[in-house]
Parts: C-alpha cells; sequence; structure tokens
C-alpha cells in the first residue's frame, strides 16, 4: 500500500488497512507480562503473536550450577500459584533416579498439599477470569478462601508461597495434630464457598455471554497443540496423570474427573468448579489417613538429612548433615522425566544426571508453555475482548511459561 | 510395564530400521536413538502407526555436551493418551548440522524449536518463523550452551542522563562463586597444592 493512500479521492472510497495493537507487557487481563502482538480486522482478530519471555530468569541454566537440593526452590518460583506441585515433580524425578521409596506419610502428606495447591490455583483461576470478563466480586471472596490455605502453607512449613516443603525422599517435617484438624475442618466448610461462587456466576447472564461458545477446543485441537489438564479435560476426554499413569498414592483416593462437553471457556470453567469439590473430597480423604497413621515423614538415608537427636550423640550424624547441606548429596547418571498432574495441566521434569552432586541438565516442561503457543490458533477469527476471557481459562502464568 | 515396553522398543525397531539406530528401557521409560534425517518421516510414523499412536507432543530440548563429537543431543518426548505410554526420542546433532523441523507433524513443535534454538543456537531446517523466544530482543549467544557463563555477558540499567535503559558489559562486584564441594578422594581432577612437588 502507498503512503497517505488511504482514502481515494476520485471515488471517494476508503481503504482499509489491518490494524495492529500491542496486548501488554502490562495488562490486567494478560496475566502477568505478556506482550501480544494482535492483528485486529475491525474488531476481529486475525492474528495473535504472543511475545513470551519477559519474566525469563534462566532457571535452567542457574540450575545447573547448583545442587540439587539447592535448585529446590527454584520449582517454587515457576507457577507460583501452586508453589508445591512443581515441588513435587522435581522431588519425583530425583526419587525415580535414585530409586528411593518415600515414607507412607509423607506421600498423604504430598497428596494433601497437592490437593490444597490445586485448590489454590483453580480459586485464583476462576475468579480473576470472572474479573477480565466484568465480575468483580468473585475475586474478593476467592482470596479470602485462597488467604486461609496459604496460612496452612504457612503452618506446614513457615512459608506462605515459596514453601520448599517437598524433599527428595518425603517432605520437610511433619504436620502438627491440630493442623489436619484444621485443614479438615476448612475442606467441610469450603463447599459452602463454592456454592456462592457458583450463584455468582454459573447461571449470570453476562457470564454465560463472554464464556459460551469462545475458544472451542476439539479433540484433534488438543493433539495437535499437546494440550494438558483442564484444557483437554474440558473437551471431553477424561485424561488425568493421577489416574492414568498414578503417582505417590493417588491410586487408594477416591475421586472423580469431571469433563466438559462443548470445550469452550464455560465448560473449562465447570470443569475447575468440579475439580475444586473433588480435591476437597481427597483433602477430606487425605486428613483421615494421617490422623490414623502416624510415622516418619522422610526416607532415612544419604540424600535426607538425619534426625536432630541423633546430631547431638552421634558424630557420623553431624557430619553427615554438614556433607549434605555444603556437598549435596549424588544423584546416579541417567535421565528420567518425571510428570505430575499440575493444576494447569502436565508439569514435568527432564532431569540429566551425571553422577555429580549438580543436575548435568534439567528441563521444565511447563503446561502453560503450550497453552500460550496456541493462543494464535484459539483466538484467531474472536473478538477482541474474547481475547481475555480466552487468556483467563488458558490459565496461563509467566512464571512457568518464561521460567 | 518394563515387558510392553520393551515389546514396544523392539516393535519400532524392526517396522522403521531406517530411523532407528539404537534403543532401550532404563528407569522404566523407552529410549529411542533415532538419525535426525528421518526424524520427520519418524514422528509421522509414531503418531500414526496404530501400535504406538503417539500423537501428544510432551516436549522437545536439547543437551550440550560439548565433549562429543555431535555436539548436542535434540530430546523428544512423545505421550500417546490412547495407549497410556510415553517414549523419548534422542538425535545427535552436530553443532555444524541442521536438524528437520517437525512442525508440518505436531503443530506444538513450534516454540519448542524456537526455544531449542534460542538457548543451544540448533537450526531447525523448515521451520516457518525460527525467531528467538524467551531471551531479549536483540540477546546475543545461546545460553544453554555449556561454554555460556552463567553471569552473562550484559546487563541493563536505566540511565538517567539518557533517559533509556542502556546495555553495558556485565561488570561483578564479586567473583561469581563455583564452589567445588567435591571430596579429593572422589575424583576430583585438581592437583592439591604442594601435590605437584611429590612427583619431582
Amino acid at each position: 500500500m502507498k503512503d497517505n493512500a488511504f482514502q481515494d479521492v476520485r471515488t471517494d472510497e476508503q481503504k482499509i488497512r489491518n490494524f495492529n495493537i500491542n496486548f501488554g507487557p502490562q495488562h490486567p487481563a494478560a496475566h502477568g507480562v505478556l506482550r501480544l502482538v494482535l492483528e485486529l480486522d475491525g474488531e476481529i482478530v486475525e492474528r495473535a503473536d504472543p511475545h513470551i519471555g519477559l519474566l525469563h530468569r534462566g532457571t535452567e541454566k542457574l540450575m545447573e550450577s547448583r545442587t540439587y537440593l539447592q535448585n529446590l526452590p527454584y520449582l517454587d518460583r515457576l507457577d507460583y500459584v501452586a508453589p508445591m506441585n512443581q515441588e513435587h515433580a522435581w522431588c519425583l524425578a530425583i526419587e525415580k533416579l535414585t530409586g528411593i521409596e518415600v515414607p507412607r506419610r509423607a506421600q498423604l502428606i504430598r497428596v494433601l498439599f497437592c490437593e490444597i495447591g490445586r485448590v489454590l490455583n483453580h480459586l485464583l483461576n476462576v475468579t480473576t477470569q470472572a474479573m477480565d470478563v466484568g465480575a468483580l466480586t468473585p475475586p474478593l471472596w476467592g482470596f479470602e478462601e485462597r488467604e486461609k490455605l496459604m496460612i496452612f502453607y504457612e503452618r506446614a512449613c513457615g512459608a506462605r508461597l515459596h514453601a520448599a516443603y517437598f524433599r527428595p525422599g518425603g517432605v520437610h517435617q511433619d504436620l502438627p495434630p491440630q493442623l489436619i484438624e484444621d485443614i479438615d475442618a476448612w475442606a467441610v466448610d469450603f463447599p459452602r464457598v463454592l456454592d456462592d461462587l457458583n450463584g455468582l456466576l454459573t447461571e449470570n447472564r453476562i457470564f454465560k455471554q463472554r464464556n459460551v461458545d469462545i475458544g472451542v477446543v476439539s479433540e484433534q485441537e488438543i493433539l495437535d497443540w499437546g494440550f494438558s489438564g483442564v484444557m483437554v479435560r474440558g473437551s471431553g476426554l477424561a485424561w488425568d496423570l493421577r489416574r492414568s499413569q498414578p503417582y505417590e498414592c493417588y491410586s487408594e483416593f477416591d475421586f472423580e474427573i469431571p469433563v466438559g462437553k462443548n470445550g469452550d471457556c464455560y465448560d473449562r470453567y465447570l470443569v475447575r468448579m468440579e475439580e475444586m469439590r473433588q480435591s476437597t473430597h481427597i483433602i477430606r480423604q487425605a486428613c483421615a489417613k494421617l490422623r490414623k497413621e502416624p510415622g516418619e515423614v522422610l526416607a532415612r538415608g544419604k540424600i535426607t538429612p538425619p534426625k536432630r537427636s541423633d546430631m547431638k550423640t552421634s558424630m557420623e550424624a553431624l557430619i553427615h548433615h554438614f556433607k549434605l547441606y555444603t556437598e549435596g548429596f549424588h544423584v546416579p547418571a541417567g535421565e528420567v522425566y518425571a510428570a505430575v498432574e499440575a493444576p494447569k495441566g502436565e508439569f514435568g521434569v527432564y532431569l540429566v544426571a551425571d553422577g555429580t552432586n549438580k543436575p548435568y541438565r534439567a528441563k521444565l516442561r511447563a503446561p502453560g508453555f503450550l497453552h500460550m503457543q496456541a493462543m494464535d490458533h484459539i483466538s484467531r477469527g474472536h473478538m477482541l475482548a474474547d481475547v481475555a476471557a480466552i487468556i483467563g481459562t488458558l490459565d496461563i502464568v509467566f512464571g512457568e511459561v518464561d521460567r | 510395564m518394563d515387558e510392553t515396553l520393551k515389546e514396544l522398543g523392539a516393535l519400532i525397531a524392526a517396522k522403521r530400521p531406517d530411523c532407528v539406530i539404537g534403543w532401550e528401557v532404563a528407569h522404566g521409560e523407552l529410549n529411542i536413538d533415532a538419525a535426525p534425517a528421518a526424524i520427520v518421516a519418524f514422528t509421522e510414523f509414531l503418531r500414526s502407526d496404530a501400535g504406538c499412536r503417539f500423537s501428544s507432543l510432551v516436549d522437545i530440548t536439547a543437551v550440550d555436551r560439548p565433549e562429543r563429537d555431535a555436539r548436542f543431543v535434540v530430546v523428544y518426548h512423545f505421550l500417546s493418551m490412547y495407549q497410556n505410554q510415553r517414549i523419548r526420542i534422542r538425535c545427535a546433532v552436530r553443532e555444524d548440522e541442521m536438524i528437520p523441523s517437525i512442525v508440518s507433524v505436531h503443530p506444538s513443535a513450534n516454540w519448542f524449536e524456537r526455544e531449542v534454538f534460542d538457548m543451544f543456537g540448533i537450526v531447525f531446517s523448515g521451520h516457518p518463523d525460527l525467531r528467538r523466544l524467551l531471551t531479549d530482543y536483540g540477546f546475543r549467544g545461546h545460553p544453554l550452551r555449556k561454554d555460556f557463563p552463567t553471569t552473562g555477558y550484559t546487563e541493563v540499567r536505566y540511565d538517567e542522563a539518557q533517559k533509556r535503559v542502556v546495555y553495558e558489559p556485565v561488570k561483578l562486584v564479586q567473583e561469581f562463586r563455583q564452589f567445588d564441594f567435591m571430596s579429593p578422594w572422589e575424583g576430583a581432577d585438581y592437583i592439591l597444592p604442594g601435590d605437584e612437588k611429590a612427583k619431582a
């Protein structure tokens, strides 16, 4: 197109050209630092080019020069909405390579906190997505519950967010009995809050207008774009790693896997709401089991610290403790891929060990990365306002996309 | 579990001897070493063959091994939601070599390949849009290569006089510390002070 040729003087016809806008990097509906270059025809999105990496911290490079234990807190900082689920994948990868059996009670605590993480994540996602499409109350109600859950995090490990609670070989410390009671009491009460949110959103006319039939994902698209988690289940495929490739002791818990029908934003919302109910169900079962089954929470051995009481009397225990926290433990050479069903989808760790105390290479496979990638495909042909609704249900957190 | 994986590995090796260089089952996972030149045909086979149906691409990454002749290992992870199986494909690539892009088979490979290009400098031939993905606009070098320093080469700051962000060579107040905790009895390769006199 020639310069200044938008108007043809003789015929008085206007030549239309597509309009490019920058969505973000500082946009509240971008859920973080996303720069989305949108090419618009009127209000219709013709092309979306996400520019990611604005939160890139070089986690994988940093991990190569730190010991396995020092690397654990980096995993918290990936998906900072549900930190313990990421730690879990890291611990599973190390345990797979070293062949360590996690004690029963530690497994139960891990399941308990993974499900708390799932509720934390879905609460944030559902309510802020509702805010993106115009509802102001849900985030206020949702964050109240998140606050309670983060206090449980704090009581278990001392940190509200960056927990570093799951350790290779178990969990850092046992839970106090009162905490188990309080979590159980919370889980009894929580469905009431879900009913409230349900009443606000599910049949809300505006919410439905903004979400129904928006961002429809078919089975073929799931395979082509490598979706996982709610993005798969929202479209009717009952794929959940907790069921299909069970890890820890998920196989003995009784829970259902909700699936959607149409694969649109609204179905994904419904699936997340139901998953929260199922998670509360698992939390209650885990609490019941934890009450009955006391025991060790760390597999005793080379990769875990000695007991505090042993360190008072045994020189070897003291040396072990010192060596563990300076040199760190060695992991036998080999490569493994360990995946967990994180709230956002399949979170995986591909670990290449060379027999030293540091990982040779660690690749963190984040579900949000693939979901973000499909943004161009899903939002094409939608209105500009739908972009915010779609980003919301893709469930993107830039900590894990950019790493 | 291991038995089915072994069967699967043998089946794939028998059906596609042109692509498979070797295979093994380790830590309950199936690894296949494949020829880089045939990777597109091989992934297409894995996706469509009724016995495999590895229709989801999970991950593409690379490992840098500077001591080897073929420096990089490009690693593909695939998942079959139908067979409930996982598979890992490894391709050895030399530094001056290209590897064909599998975007035509799995559209989701797009960003993974961009990331590998960004981080390792491995070029994927036939990729529709091989730009950098995670690093800064105008970034130089490939950070995940083992010869790239963890501190990087440049740092940014806001310059009050020029009213813009400026790039400068990285200045460290303290040397980047890389502690060596390896015990001298277990394979540390440095010479302890005084040891050199023992030979003379």
